[in-house]
């Protein structure tokens, strides 16, 4: 049979949740995808989402209603969020639900059969479904199935093991398809597609250590700002309260533990002291995690009251029946005993906050179009849903979610968009030689510096400078630190010269591509003088951190004057510089008032 | 000086070249486990005659034992390379590629034909479509918490790495992605379609090939019961054979 030319072909780049659901709707409208990603999509980050997905399904009895998940993300998110995105979100939650309990998601259930609930920070009902304390894998394998069933039916190529490098523009600008390299032949190619889905996750792994898997680099976010694409809001860096830290990666023990009655204290003056319930008695043990994270930094790094003097505080299971805790949190119990060595039924786990998601990403519409035509972003890779910070189990939500507005959205686009010039074929081939040439001109590198060490470098600064607290000081010096890590990129020396499965060239690539977005992510944390969710910025006097009459730091507060507008990054071409402007969005439904959960 | 942890790495240049052994010389720290030794490597390549080389290849994403990337061999058990304490492994710790599957280089492998078996098992709920239907089933929550197990395969390949009926000698498709077909048997829409499956596992390749050696199970880094739900399948393929013949 001849090949159906009036197939709309969608190419999405990244196989975690949105990505796949995204494709799954594309595949019902019709569509034919081309699915890029960095492993068998099956081993995407999403599976490493713990504790839950929020939706108000209102079974337990606390009357909950989906206006209240509305307030909790848009106040959680200090009032940064596009009020009507969010409201479609919360509003899609419980069908969503439903339709990955018909899917085979194995979500926990109570004693009659239904979706169990429980607790999250920031919220004070019942409204996070789990399957035990897996619920991100448990999601990303019911779409892998489901993707799969439209792999054999022909709608779904997958590309697993091919590295996305940049999109193709024709000569209106608009985005017609796009480059990508595979992985085991390094054979560099051209896909051709009526739209483009970035779903590429996070840029964790430009802090170094983080919760994020080794493939989270922004490496692909960072190639479209460099071709044009805006990034918002990339100052918003979500720091988890509780994570294990490690020389590797430091390892996420979920919100759920908070969530399921856990406590976190450290001793002070022989006595276990639980300041989170002391600091925050109406949400104790489940403020937000941007709160959370400020406590214990403080009680660590200020106070000086870590365990043994370091950087650790307890969070304390050992109160709950083990039975209990078995079915609520088996999986990560046994990672935490497995990693660490002790059993957190028996003994209170040790953890330190740690770089765990971006609320900010590439710029989209509401229905996930960036501002170059043909090119749209969902998940974690877009900056929708979640403002200044964003409320836990509300990432597995938002993965999904935009998935199902931006597979529908392209399929839209390819249809009746309007796509201007075709590409002709020395406008491929000329596409495709640049990038070959790049990579080429990479194999060549002989200077003096390690790549993964300049990595580690990068990682040390970015945790210095633009994490928990930051200072204009620090942030000026970062940036200027940065350009100089951009400098010696060019004296790195290349070891591998292999043409199969370089990794060390292709790590190369990415680490230029995260230089430049750590430079916005700190340019973006430098303009932006106010406090604000995740970004917590102290005042200077005289050049010097201020601190009031008890020794504590002074940080200054939200200015919703000047600042309850989204960060804008364009990427200057010349300078290689983050452009910084800000823009309106719609807060028009909830009034912003002041966030405290004291 | 810190001290050195010793590793043997069995490496090969591509698909088709001749594997060869290197040795590596790790800085020790307390919790390194062999992924973060590998990462080490890669900051400085150098063997322990003081030979520059290109750093080790190998797949890993998720540093947590969920994602099922950095399988491989490690003192001759088939194990996620992430959770591997240097602590807790006899040394010099020797390395290999799982070579039940064709290796591309060094530790790096290519495990796709369990993602094809998936295919032939139809692992997945066939739903009408991923828009709103009505309310999902109850379950019973027993049933459910067995799927909750299953479900966490991650399709890492130990099981089939340790089957001795799996390899060149034999087409059985290796036991986890058997087992999944029980998975979506026990789902309450997903059984439905459960004569497909079980008819599937009578074909060549399928739970005839099993020789119920239970290596499989033993290396179950997710602790699955693997041998259990092989021989439920094993009944439920039986009794599908006598409705087959009897057409009941």
């Amino acid at each position: 049979m001849a090949k159906d030319m009036s197939k709309k072909k969608i190419a999405i780049v990244g196989g975690g949740i949105s990505g796949l659901l995204a494709t799954i709707k594309v595949c019902e409208l019709g569509g034919e995808v081309d699915l890029f990603s960095y492993c068998p999509v099956k081993r995407s980050h999403s599976l490493c989402a713990q504790g839950g997905i929020n939706a108000c399904m209102d079974t337990k009895g606390e009357h909950d209603s989906i206006y209240e998940h509305f307030d909790d993300t848009v106040y959680g998110g200090d009032f940064l969020a596009d009020q009507i995105a969010v409201k479609g979100m919360v509003e899609a939650a419980p069908k969503l639900i439903k339709m990955f309990d018909r899917m085979g998601v194995p979500f926990t259930r109570t004693a009659e059969g239904v979706l169990d609930l429980r607790n999250f920070g920031g919220q004070k009902h019942k409204r996070t479904c789990f399957a035990g304390s897996t619920t991100g894998q448990q999601i990303l394998y019911a779409l892998d199935e489901q993707v799969r069933r439209w792999e054999v039916k022909g709608a779904v190529h997958k590309y697993e093991f091919w590295e996305f490098i940049k999109i193709i523009k024709n000569k209106e600008g608009i985005c017609r398809g796009l480059i990508a390299q595979s992985m085991n032949t390094m054979e560099i190619r051209a896909f051709l597609a009526d739209t483009v889905i970035l779903a590429t996750g996070g840029p964790g792994q430009v802090f170094g250590r983080c919760t994020a898997s080794t493939i989270c680099n922004g490496s692909a976010v960072s190639a479209v700002y460099q071709q044009g694409a805006e990034i918002a809001n990339p100052e918003f860096i979500q720091i988890h309260p509780t994570a294990i830290p490690g020389s590797d990666k430091n390892r996420l023990m979920s919100e759920a533990c908070r969530g399921e009655g856990g406590r976190v204290w450290v001793y002070k003056d022989g006595k276990p002291w639980y300041f989170l319930e002391e600091m925050y008695p109406a949400y104790g043990n489940l403020v937000p995690r941007d709160v959370a994270s400020r406590a214990i930094y403080k009680v660590c790094v200020h106070m000086g009251l870590g365990i043994n003097g370091e950087n650790r505080v307890y969070l304390d299971l050992s109160h709950i029946d083990s039975g209990y805790l078995e079915r609520k949190l088996g999986g990560i119990l046994e990672m935490y005993s497995e990693f660490v060595g002790q059993d957190p039924r028996k003994v209170p786990m040790e953890i330190f906050p740690s770089v765990h998601y971006s609320m900010g990403g590439i710029w989209v519409d509401r229905v996930h179009n960036t501002n170059i035509p043909g090119l749209m972003a969902s998940g974690e890779c877009d900056y929708q849903y979640h403002g200044a910070n964003r409320l836990g189990a509300n990432s597995l939500l938002s993965a999904a979610y935009s998935g199902t507005v931006s597979g529908p959205e392209a399929m839209k686009w390819a249809k009746t968009g309007n796509k201007g010039s075709d590409l002709t074929a020395e406008e491929i081939e000329n596409a495709r030689r640049e990038v070959q040439n790049e990579y080429d001109k990479i194999l060549t590198m002989n200077g003096s510096e390690n790549a993964h060490k300049l990595h580690h470098e990068m990682g040390d600064l970015m945790y210095k400078y633009v994490a928990i607290e930051r200072d204009n000081n620090g942030l000026d010096a970062c940036l200027v630190e940065l350009k100089k890590l951009l400098k010696r990129w060019d004296d790195i020396g290349i070891t591998d010269h292999s043409t199969v499965a370089n990794q060390e060239a292709m790590f190369v690539r990415q680490l230029r591509n995260m230089i430049l977005y750590a430079m916005a992510i700190t340019k973006g944390a430098r303009m932006r003088d106010e406090s604000r969710g995740a970004h917590a910025k102290i005042v200077l006097e005289n050049g010097k951190r201020k601190m009031d009459e008890n020794g504590d730091l002074v940080f200054m507060g939200r200015d919703d004057e000047k600042f309850m507008r989204i960060t804008i990054v364009n990427y200057d071409q010349k300078t290689e510089e983050p452009i910084v402007t800000y823009r309106d969005f719609d807060h028009s439904l909830i009034k912003p008032r002041l966030r405290s959960y004291k | 000086m810190a001290d050195k942890v010793r590793f043997v790495i069995e490496r090969q240049d591509g698909p088709n070249e001749k594997p060869y052994e290197q040795e590596f010389d790790v800085d020790y720290r307390p919790g390194l486990n062999v992924v973060a030794a590998l990462m080490e490597i890669q900051k400085n390549p150098m063997t322990v005659d003081g030979k520059k080389v290109a750093p080790v290849t190998w797949e890993c994403n998720c540093l947590e034992k969920v994602c099922g990337a950095c399988m491989m061999v490690i003192n001759g058990r088939a194990r996620q390379a992430c959770c591997a304490l240097v602590d807790e492994l006899s040394k010099p710790i020797h390395l290999a590629p799982a070579r039940t599957f064709p290796v591309i280089r060094d530790l790096l492998i290519d495990r796709s034909v369990m993602f094809e078996s998936l295919k032939k098992i139809q692992g997945w709920v066939e739903l009408d479509g991923s828009w709103e239907v009505k309310d999902a089933p109850i379950q019973n929550p027993y049933t459910a918490a067995t799927a909750y197990e299953i479900s966490h395969c991650m399709t890492c390949g130990c099981c089939l790495e340790a089957c001795p009926n799996v390899g060149p000698q034999s087409d059985f498709i290796g036991p986890a992605p058997t087992v999944q077909a029980y998975l979506f048997n026990l789902h309450p829409l997903g059984k439905f379609d459960a004569p497909k499956r079980l008819n599937a596992l009578m074909e060549k390749g399928g739970i005839t090939s099993c020789g119920n050696s239970q290596n499989c199970v033993e290396v179950c880094p997710k602790s699955i019961k693997l041998t259990t739900y092989l021989a439920q399948l094993n009944r439920d393929v039986n009794k599908q054979a006598l409705r087959n013949i009897f057409n009941f």
